[in-house]
């Protein structure tokens, strides 16, 4: 996908004025937050993550061992498995697959890796249909191809009515008004492709190298109709979702839902081992894995390599002021939230998305939430380490800091400063206690006033009242 | 340490923008130390802790600020602090920049388990039992983020405004979300700070307390600066010192 994240600033502001954005919005906080909080009183959350990290970690830490066993596994299960070492390789891959089974239409479930491969785009330009059949990716897809905002809830920005009327437009139907009805209309339309799609791909929440398993973990149903009614299954994703055995991945499970929607398991979670063997009712008779990389081994050993960890449940993102107040799209890339402001600069360019490590309070909330303990907070910086280090801060900003640190350096130059800022703050707010416009600090005063000092600074007045206390006169 | 804690020797860090913009905390967190029986030393010449530079990615001048904060502290029983922001910047953050100078990382590691927030340092190591504070009003507590993330400063404040008779603490919606300030954030990204914020003072405001009550004065100034944008010249913004040391 193109990043776009470079408008960062003016489609953030754009967001926060749209209200029905707001409203919907706001659905975030009142449902995952507080059904993910609940979701996690049934479980030792400190211990299950901590073995959460351990697992994760020990997957990452000997990545190429566990996708050797892995492709091996799945080999043996009669699965291809090919390696992409770019988003778009991997999106040419999944076109010739296509193209060798001679797929007219490929039905697809959620895969967020598909969304940085841009496939839909890829496919349609191979002469292939490509149809979306989560019902969030189908009201997207048939909204004239919008990206998602949301890793698991793509249509979060959207309310009932808007769908409802996009639904009556697309489909050329009475309006309907209630979700199962709007839900049954899509199915309708969903059907004869389920029936008749050549080819299904799907993303993978992880793959199992002690099996050659994949496991999806999906709340609709559709990835069943994915992976069993066509004759080709191809899984696409990245390349760190391996995990080394089953037992990890039922650690992981208890996890991820709760994290992500606050459910104690998914409606559906399938593991998928292999091609459809003689004497079994279903599965598929061709199955391809396509492992992405796209940047990912870049992050191992380096600063960021916990990111790899990340098992894309949404927590972070949830919990994040700024998403909760601008949405997903304002990031302009696949990821939003504060996984997406480290994984943008990281596969996508660090001076393509300047604004996105800047664009955080950095409260911690979205380290205390995530499932697998990334630092969250502490990648962004680092990643403004990298931003300054490289020159790729405004100079006045960089100016701002070199003054600040040349005079901090210096308390007597610093307490003079101090002495005069003050007396001009109190000059500036003429007796009201508030100053309203600052001349070089807008981005405050264009929102809020400034409460000035109602009297001399600490140090001043402390020299004072120290020498006239009794008793320190002695 | 034990035979010290009846009248323990305490540096005071009074950070920079209690310096500069609220100097009355500085004096209002004397008082409270010297109440419970501290013996309190303000180093001189403090500056800042470096969190600025930190966060902004300028980690040399950080970490040149840093080394020098630290030789100022060292040789007292305690440091307080009374800043969530800034105390967890040198508790936690400082191992990170002292990372690579096993010298300053190990005299770290002698400083660091004496550094405190005011609230958790009066609650948890004084185990004060009375303030000087008077008060009659409904205050709500806003839980600012460092504090509570990094320090795990929580019940200690709200522990603490019992101790007032007249206080009544009503709790608001999300205590523990961000405020919006951030920082260089709230400067380079006013809408989205002022968007944060506005949540925040609407479960201020939706409890009908008279002042809301927290740890931080980048908070403290956010909060305070938006009420009076948006005409609410009712609602106190008081720093936890002012309040426990009757310096309202």
């Amino acid at each position: 996908m193109q990043v776009q994240s470079m408008h960062f600033h003016s489609r953030s502001e754009l967001k926060l004025q749209d209200e029905r954005l707001q409203k919907n919005l706001r659905r975030l906080a009142d449902k995952f937050v507080s059904a993910r909080a609940q979701a996690m009183t049934e479980i030792d959350f400190d211990a299950t993550r901590d073995a959460a990290v351990e697992r994760r970690n020990r997957a990452i830490h000997n990545l190429d061992v566990w996708l050797e066993l892995f492709e091996k596994k799945a080999t043996e299960r009669g699965a291809t498995v090919l390696f992409a070492e770019s988003a778009a390789q991997a999106s040419e891959i999944v076109v010739s697959l296509a193209k060798r089974h001679d797929a007219k239409t490929v039905i697809k479930s959620k895969s967020m890796v598909s969304e940085e491969m841009a496939l839909n785009e890829a496919l349609q330009r191979a002469g292939v249909e490509p149809v979306e059949t989560d019902l969030g990716e189908y009201i997207l897809q048939i909204n004239d191809n919008e990206p998602p905002s949301h890793i698991i809830a793509p249509v979060i920005h959207k309310d009932k009515e808007e769908i409802a009327d996009l639904f009556s437009q697309v489909h050329n139907k009475p309006r309907l008004d209630d979700i199962p009805e709007l839900a049954r209309e899509a199915r309708q339309q969903l059907r004869p492709k389920f029936l008749s799609a050549d080819m299904g791909v799907t993303g993978g929440n992880f793959v199992i190298a002690e099996t050659g398993s994949v496991a999806l973990v999906t709340n609709e149903g559709n990835e069943g109709m994915c992976t069993i009614m066509p004759k080709v299954h191809v899984v696409v994703t990245g390349i760190e979702k391996v995990l080394p055995t089953l037992e990890d991945f039922a650690t992981m499970a208890r996890l991820l839902t709760r994290s992500a929607t606050g459910q104690s398991i998914s409606n559906y979670v399938s593991l998928l081992t292999g091609v459809r063997a003689k004497g079994e009712p279903d599965g598929p008779d061709h199955l391809y894995f396509v492992l992405v990389d796209g940047g990912r081994s870049g992050l191992l050993g380096s600063e960021f390599e916990e990111m790899l960890r990340c098992i894309r449940c949404g927590a972070c993102m949830n919990h994040c002021p700024v998403y909760q107040k601008i949405g997903g799209h304002a990031y302009g890339w696949v990821y939003p939230g504060p996984m997406g402001a480290v994984l943008t600069p990281s596969y996508a360019g660090l001076e393509n998305s300047l604004d996105l490590p800047q664009a955080a309070t950095l409260c911690g909330e979205c380290h205390v939430v995530c499932p697998v303990k990334i630092p969250l907070p502490d990648l962004l910086r680092k990643l403004r380490e990298r931003q300054f280090d490289r020159h790729l801060r405004p100079w006045r900003e960089r100016w701002a800091l070199w003054a600040w640190g040349f005079v901090a350096m210096r308390p007597h130059l610093y307490r003079l400063i101090f002495g005069l800022t003050n007396r001009a703050l109190r000059i500036m707010a003429r007796g009201r206690g508030y100053i309203a416009f600052l001349p070089l600090g807008s981005g405050w005063s264009r929102f809020r006033d400034l409460p000035v000092p109602r009297g001399k600074n600490f140090a001043d007045r402390y020299a004072l009242w120290k020498s006239s206390r009794p008793e320190t006169r002695s | 340490m034990v035979a010290l804690a009846n009248n323990p020797r305490i540096a005071l860090f009074v950070t920079c923008l209690v310096d500069l913009m609220r100097p009355e905390i500085g004096f209002a967190t004397i008082k409270l130390l010297e109440h419970a029986g501290c013996e309190v030393v303000v180093p001189p010449d403090q500056t800042c802790c470096g969190q600025p530079a930190y966060n902004s990615g300028d980690r040399r001048s950080a970490h040149r600020l840093a080394e020098r904060v630290l030789e100022q502290l060292e040789g007292y029983d305690y440091v307080v602090i009374p800043s969530g922001s800034c105390a967890g910047m040198i508790k936690v953050h400082y191992a990170d920049l002292f990372s690579d100078d096993p010298g300053l990382k190990h005299r770290l590691v002698d400083l660091g388990p004496r550094i405190y927030e005011l609230s958790d340092f009066l609650a948890n190591v004084m185990q004060v039992e009375n303030v000087p504070g008077k008060l009659s009003a409904a205050v709500t507590y806003h839980d600012s983020c460092n504090g509570l993330r990094e320090l795990g400063v929580c019940a200690q404040p709200r522990q603490l405004l019992k101790l007032i008779p007249g206080v009544e603490v009503r709790e608001m919606k999300d205590a523990r979300a961000c405020c919006g300030f951030g920082g260089t954030f709230s400067l380079k990204y006013g809408a989205i700070s002022s968007a944060i914020v506005d949540e925040k003072i609407g479960n201020i405001q939706a409890t009908s307390a008279q002042a809301v009550v927290l740890g931080d004065l980048g908070c403290i100034l956010n909060i305070e600066g938006r009420l009076r944008r948006l005409g609410d010249d009712k609602t106190q913004v008081l720093h936890i010192a002012q309040v426990l040391a009757g310096e309202v």
